[in-house]
């Protein structure tokens, strides 16, 4: 192999919808980039998430991301030559009291005065009227009229193929030992050989707290399992994604009728083995939450449940942006089982600072110093 | 012998719990309870036997000539087993089955529409065989089905399919099956074989020890009486059921030539492989197994799969016949029993040793069955692009073969993402081996390097209000309170 081949002017660590998104704008932006992923591209949280495209409730500190992805979800065609599954069929919060209904006001309050204005307070007809079938006790809630959903592993594979035929090299089944300074360059040592290049983004999702203590900036990543299952096909009966905000729940019924159950339950993941044990209790409790919200779907024949291995950080805001120590080093992690989404615009926007060295989406607050020794109190 | 009918009677927890009641779970059970293990034996069906001893305590069919000597041979497992303190729960699913954090296992289970999850010290799954998908163009058709499930009917309720009936495929159960189905008063008009002429050559080299198998007397009886006594056509190179709202005929092509039959059911059979879905949700590594062609779970000598205390016995860990699976039953159950530290090694092995040598006499001349009998290419990935290959989600061959070719999709994992095959009930069942084949005829590899279906528990489907009132073990009550 030539030494052309073992280097670029980017490598990405991990073949997530993260890594492959920056690979893809990358090589849009002209740049020569190789892509290094251990399994293959969507193999963990980017190919089995709930395929939630979500800004609604969201933590203000990403919004500036989220909507620049949004903007491209809605181009996707464009963007990847597949339309990835996208529905636009919007998500709604259900209040399930007024206590609730009075928190979701105070929220889009917020919203409205710092210039946000994608998510609407809705009252109970209108809550009827997009979720026919929720419970009659709901009082409101909050809708985000563009979000929808997508297909995530088919998505994953999408924009690595995109930029595949923009040049990028992907290289899967090769796993990453370490990472290290070579001069000008930084060294990636793998499984098979090592690859050279003056910038690197550790999009390593799950595994990312490896290649960052590696770089002297160890993170307090705690690998996740959260659990989804899926239902036998019912008859047509909601549109948008439902989530709450006092239970844990997910809710969206795809075309072909399957219902999707998630909200966050956890399982507990095997990581050394690419493994995850579902936690039947805790599933149980959403099950129990579906029962009481949805009465249609108690007799549902619940098909497969799954979990896959994510990355959660403490105040479940991902790891964005430059690195604290190093020229040339990019980190994309930590994406705390709300990143798929993000996708896309991430992407575009470690792209641009990578290319530029600057971007104008505010990334203020997801840098990696905050996990830095001497930010702790 | 224990029968539990409700949900409620289970316990919290089993020394072992076995999945399955065929030879290999009857056998397991009854050993590890005769060496006084508290034992689970959880079952499908609403009595013991299997598919091969099914409905051996309850069938209709008196005539002990219809089913066979070899069959009425299940009765002796079951009376061992009755004669144990073991707990035998009939129509009880096990659709889940993973390691608790104390060593041990959890089981989902399901009786009478409730749930539970019980513990387990050691599991054993004896969930046996399935039929080789084979998929053909109108395999669809209502008048089609496996000739396992013909065999079902017969058995548990007498029947047998009604108007003409053509049998199709290859493998000794085949000749069974139709010896079986005439016998019981069918009206067999064709028996299609499509066993490649040329599979013959590969299977000569372990001819000289099938000669000395318990195969050989049995399956040339089985196959003699066939061929004398039903219209026969060897060489069959293609099928295809034909019909609008039902099976009305097939074309068979043999010898260079189409004809047509008329029938009013048509039953198809291409051999057995072993039923990987639990074991492969359990998280049990498999391989592919180039001789019986399909996917096997690996185990050892004592049919330990990769999973410390979890066994696989019986045609699940590889095809062997209802013999090789009650003392592939014996020797599992002795294993668990040495790990549970009940006996020690040198026990389980005195104990294992005569069983051992009788299951290595009782597999003799298997290699030279799995080498005849292999299903032709033409029947494992089927060429006609309109063939529908998953049914529950009506994914064709073709189009699988270009999903494959042009998005350069590599393994059946990711094909689901673009096509859903394999997603819908049956949970790839039906579908995955013919897609593992076409996946590797479109990339030029073998089956063995695209993989198979990660499959994900519920292994069989549990309603939403099932899973939703699961009651709350023992040991999670303890955690809340404390």
């Amino acid at each position: 192999m030539s030494a052309s081949d073992r280097s670029a002017d980017v490598i990405v660590i991990g073949g997530g919808i993260h890594g492959c998104s920056t690979a893809l704008h990358c090589a849009m932006r002209g740049l020569s980039v190789i892509l290094i992923e251990k399994d293959h591209a969507g193999r963990h949280a980017s190919g089995v998430n709930a395929g939630g495209v979500r800004q609604l409730a969201r933590h203000v500190a990403e919004i500036p991301l989220s909507n620049t992805s949004m903007a491209l979800w809605h181009r996707i065609t464009d963007l990847v030559d597949d339309d990835c599954g996208f529905t636009c069929d919007g998500q709604v919060l259900v209040a399930e009291d007024d206590e609730d209904l009075g928190n979701c006001r105070a929220r889009v309050d917020d919203l409205t005065l710092r210039g946000f204005h994608h998510e609407e307070l809705i009252d109970a007809a209108e809550l009827r009227r997009l979720v026919p079938a929720v419970s009659d006790s709901c009082p409101g809630g909050v809708v985000s009229r563009r979000d929808g959903a997508a297909i995530p592993l088919r998505a994953t594979q999408a924009f690595k193929r995109k930029a595949v035929a923009l040049g990028a090299d992907i290289r899967e089944g090769v796993r990453v030992t370490r990472v290290a300074r070579d001069g000008a360059n930084w060294r990636v040592e793998t499984d098979h050989g090592a690859f050279l290049s003056p910038r690197i983004v550790n999009a390593a999702g799950a595994w990312a707290d490896r290649i960052a203590a590696d770089l002297a900036e160890p993170v307090p990543l705690e690998v996740i399992a959260p659990m989804l299952m899926i239902t036998a096909r019912m008859p047509a009966f909601i549109k948008p994604v439902v989530i709450l905000r006092k239970r844990k729940l997910s809710f969206k019924q795809f075309e072909n009728g399957t219902v999707l159950i998630g909200g966050g339950y956890l399982g507990r993941a095997i990581r050394a083995e690419n493994r995850t044990v579902l936690d039947w209790g805790k599933l149980a409790t959403n099950a129990k939450t579906v029962w009481d919200l949805f009465p249609i779907m108690r007799a549902a024949p619940i098909l497969r449940a799954w979990a896959g291995i994510e990355a959660r950080m403490p105040d479940d805001l991902p790891v964005f942006g430059r690195s604290a120590k190093h020229e040339g080093v990019y980190h994309q992690f930590g994406f705390s089982a709300h990143g798929f989404q993000l996708g896309p615009g991430a992407g575009a926007v470690m792209a641009e600072i990578i290319a530029t060295g600057s971007s104008n989406v505010p990334i203020d607050g997801l840098g990696i110093a905050r996990f830095a020794p001497s930010a702790q109190p | 012998m224990n029968t539990l009918r409700e949900i409620g009677q289970l316990a919290e927890h089993y020394d072992i719990a076995i999945v399955g009641a065929g030879p290999a779970g009857l056998s397991a059970a009854a050993s590890a309870a005769e060496l006084g293990l508290s034992v689970l034996l959880a079952d499908e069906n609403p009595a013991p036997g299997g598919q091969i001893y099914r409905a051996i305590t309850t069938t209709p069919v008196a005539d002990k000539c219809v089913l066979g000597e070899d069959y009425w041979k299940g009765g002796a497992l079951v009376t061992r087993l009755e004669r144990t303190a073991a707990a035998y729960a009939p129509g009880c699913t096990v659709w889940s089955v993973a390691p608790d954090e104390t060593g041990g296992f959890e089981l989902g289970l399901s009786l009478g529409g409730q749930a539970r999850l019980v513990s387990a010290g050691q599991i054993i799954l004896a969930t046996g065989a399935q039929e080789r998908p084979f998929p053909i163009p109108g395999w669809t058709l209502p008048g089609v089905m496996t000739a396992g499930a013909a065999q079902i009917a017969l058995k548990s309720s007498g029947l047998v399919p009604s108007g003409r009936t053509v049998i199709a495929g290859c493998g000794p159960l085949l000749y069974l099956l139709a010896g079986q189905l005439a016998a019981a008063g069918a009206n067999i008009v064709a028996v299609l074989d499509t066993t490649p002429r040329r599979n013959w050559l590969f299977a000569l080299a372990s001819l000289p020890d099938f000669l000395l198998s318990p195969y050989l007397a049995k399956g040339l009886k089985l196959m003699l009486q066939a061929r004398r006594k039903l219209p026969f056509r060897t060489g069959v190179t293609a099928l295809a059921a034909e019909g609008t709202d039902k099976v009305t005929s097939i074309s068979v092509t043999h010898g260079g030539r189409t004809e047509t039959i008329a029938c009013d059911a048509l039953l198809l059979h291409q051999g057995v492989i072993p039923g990987i879905n639990l074991s492969n949700a359990a998280g049990c590594a498999q391989h592919f197994d180039a001789v019986q062609h399909c996917w096997t779970p690996t185990v050892d000598d004592w049919f330990a799969s990769s999973i410390p205390g979890i066994a696989i016995a019986g045609d699940g860990a590889g095809i062997g016949g209802a013999e090789s699976a009650a003392l592939r039953g014996e020797i599992a159950a002795l294993d668990a029993a040495c790990r549970l530290g009940r006996i020690s090694e040198a026990q389980r092995n005195a104990k294992a040793a005569p069983t051992q040598a009788e299951l290595a006499r009782s597999l003799r001349g298997r290699r030279f069955l799995d080498l005849l009998y292999r299903p032709a290419e033409t029947f494992l990935a089927p060429p006609v692009d309109e063939t529908i290959v998953c049914r529950c989600e009506e994914v064709t061959a073709g189009q699988i073969r270009d999903t494959a070719s042009r998005l350069g999709v590599t393994g059946p994992n990711q094909m689901k993402a673009f096509l859903r095959c394999g997603m819908g009930p049956c949970q790839g069942r039906l579908c995955g081996p013919t897609v593992v084949e076409l996946i590797a005829q479109a990339h030029k590899v073998s089956p063995a390097e695209v993989g198979y279906y990660r499959l994900r528990p519920p292994v069989k489907p549990i309603t939403l209000g099932e899973l939703a009132a699961l009651p709350p073990t023992e040991a999670a009550v303890k955690a809340v309170v404390r």
